[in-house]
């Protein structure tokens, strides 16, 4: 090594992590040292190839479903001791008044919110999930706006808006039809770092049960507008933050 | 314990890291099954410590409970991987069994037992750095190491990860 330059500089240039001035810096001394361009070109290969060989271990199903019922689990029992200690201080009869009044109070907020409206987004996240599988997640496979779109024509009677938004970090990765609610709807699939998003378009029906703006279940964030006649629903299980911030790109 | 609405600011905050567990701890005990378990028990620590969570990097703090619980499980369950560091050269370098041999022909694996053959400290920043994008600053909140340790611990590891390649790739030819 004729090099003098530490190991870390190059790595740190590579890794986009020098300042300014020590990247201007090192910039000219990468011109007159074959040393460090040769040391660039490996690291620049050893990355390509770790990145190639799809070696990132994304968490099963089983995993993430033995996560969710225990998050639940551990949900439960909390509530539990809660109930019991709250008996513990009153007097026992007015306790169970209370706990009887609290369960009411639980089935009430929890079960009075339109069944219907519960139940088209259970039916999205049961699609989000069901477009995971191999194989499922689009009809159309395409990173151009210009092929997706014209592939939904005459499948629907409606013609959903496709934009790619590779540059603000959410690449369009395609479409592929599927059913909501007995009703055809346009799924268009984005990815954002290592999630998968899914954009479901259907036009706007004056019966539809209002669906809230957003919501989280079973560890998948979703949120929703509707825009001219159209409804949207984004859902993922990337953070609610990202969700969100494709949506403002959507309808900003 | 948290509180419920606590648990639904847990499932949009966290709960998003759930792939990025997984493969820290894949990576740290090198073997699923065994790193499933961790995860849960990682999972379960998280939502109770969920309190303590004061906003910032969620994934960050999540994988730093995770890599805890997974040094925790090592120590207790295979205490002698965490000594690797200081012998490391002496453990280094792909074994030479033919069943070995026959693996590293596949650039997949090849790459997988290269990775799997560094010291735990190494493959735990290289898999941070390269395959979960983190910068150095999220690597040292995550490892609890000074960000000049950071640095030369990657520098190394990526060394030593050349070295194994090239030397993997000298025997199957």
């Amino acid at each position: 090594m004729n090099c003098e330059l530490e190991q870390t500089t190059v790595y740190g240039y590579f890794d986009g992590e020098l300042d300014a001035v020590r990247s201007a810096q090192f910039e000219r001394h990468l011109e007159g040292c074959a040393e460090c361009q040769t040391a660039l070109v490996g690291i620049e290969s050893l990355r390509t190839r770790l990145q190639k060989s799809n070696l990132y271990k994304h968490a099963s199903p089983d995993l993430r479903e033995r996560i969710r019922k225990q998050l639940a689990q551990a949900a439960g029992a909390q509530r539990d001791t809660a109930v019991h200690s709250r008996r513990w201080f009153l007097l026992p009869a007015f306790g169970i008044l209370a706990s009887a009044a609290a369960a009411l109070a639980i089935v009430f907020f929890v079960v009075q919110p339109n069944t219907q409206s519960a139940q088209i987004t259970a039916e999205l996240i049961d699609a989000h999930v069901r477009s995971l599988q191999p194989g499922h997640l689009t009809d159309v496979q395409s990173t151009d706006q210009h092929t997706v779109k014209p592939w939904f024509d005459g499948k629907l009677d409606f013609i959903p808006p496709v934009t790619d938004y590779s540059e603000y970090g959410f690449p369009l990765l395609g479409g592929r039809l599927d059913v909501i609610g007995g009703q055809n709807v346009a799924a268009l699939v984005y990815s954002h770092h290592k999630h998968l998003i899914n954009l479901f378009v259907w036009p706007y029906r004056e019966e539809e049960p209002s669906l809230g703006s957003s919501g989280s279940r079973q560890g998948y964030n979703w949120t929703t507008w509707q825009a001219g006649e159209m409804r949207f629903c984004l859902i993922s299980d990337a953070a609610s933050s990202d969700i969100v911030e494709l949506k403002d790109l959507i309808h900003p | 314990m948290p509180e419920p609405q606590d648990r639904i600011r847990f499932e949009q905050l966290v709960l998003p890291h759930l792939d990025s567990a997984a493969n820290l701890a894949r990576w740290l005990l090198r073997n699923l099954a065994d790193s499933d378990d961790v995860v849960q028990e990682a999972m379960l620590r998280a939502y109770r410590f969920f309190a303590r969570f004061h906003g910032g990097d969620a994934r960050a703090w999540l994988l730093q409970i995770v890599r805890n619980t997974c040094y925790t499980w090592l120590e207790k369950n295979r205490p002698s991987e965490l000594m690797t560091e200081f012998n490391e050269e002496v453990h280094q370098g792909p074994s030479t069994s033919p069943e070995a041999v026959a693996l590293q022909a596949d650039e997949r694996k090849r790459l997988r037992v290269a990775l799997e053959s560094l010291s735990p400290r190494s493959r735990e920043v290289l898999v941070l750095r390269e395959l979960e994008g983190c910068s150095y600053k999220e690597i040292g909140e995550i490892t609890g190491i000074p960000i000049g340790t950071v640095m030369s611990t990657l520098s190394r590891a990526r060394e030593r990860l050349q070295r194994t390649l090239i030397a993997a790739a000298k025997e199957v030819s």
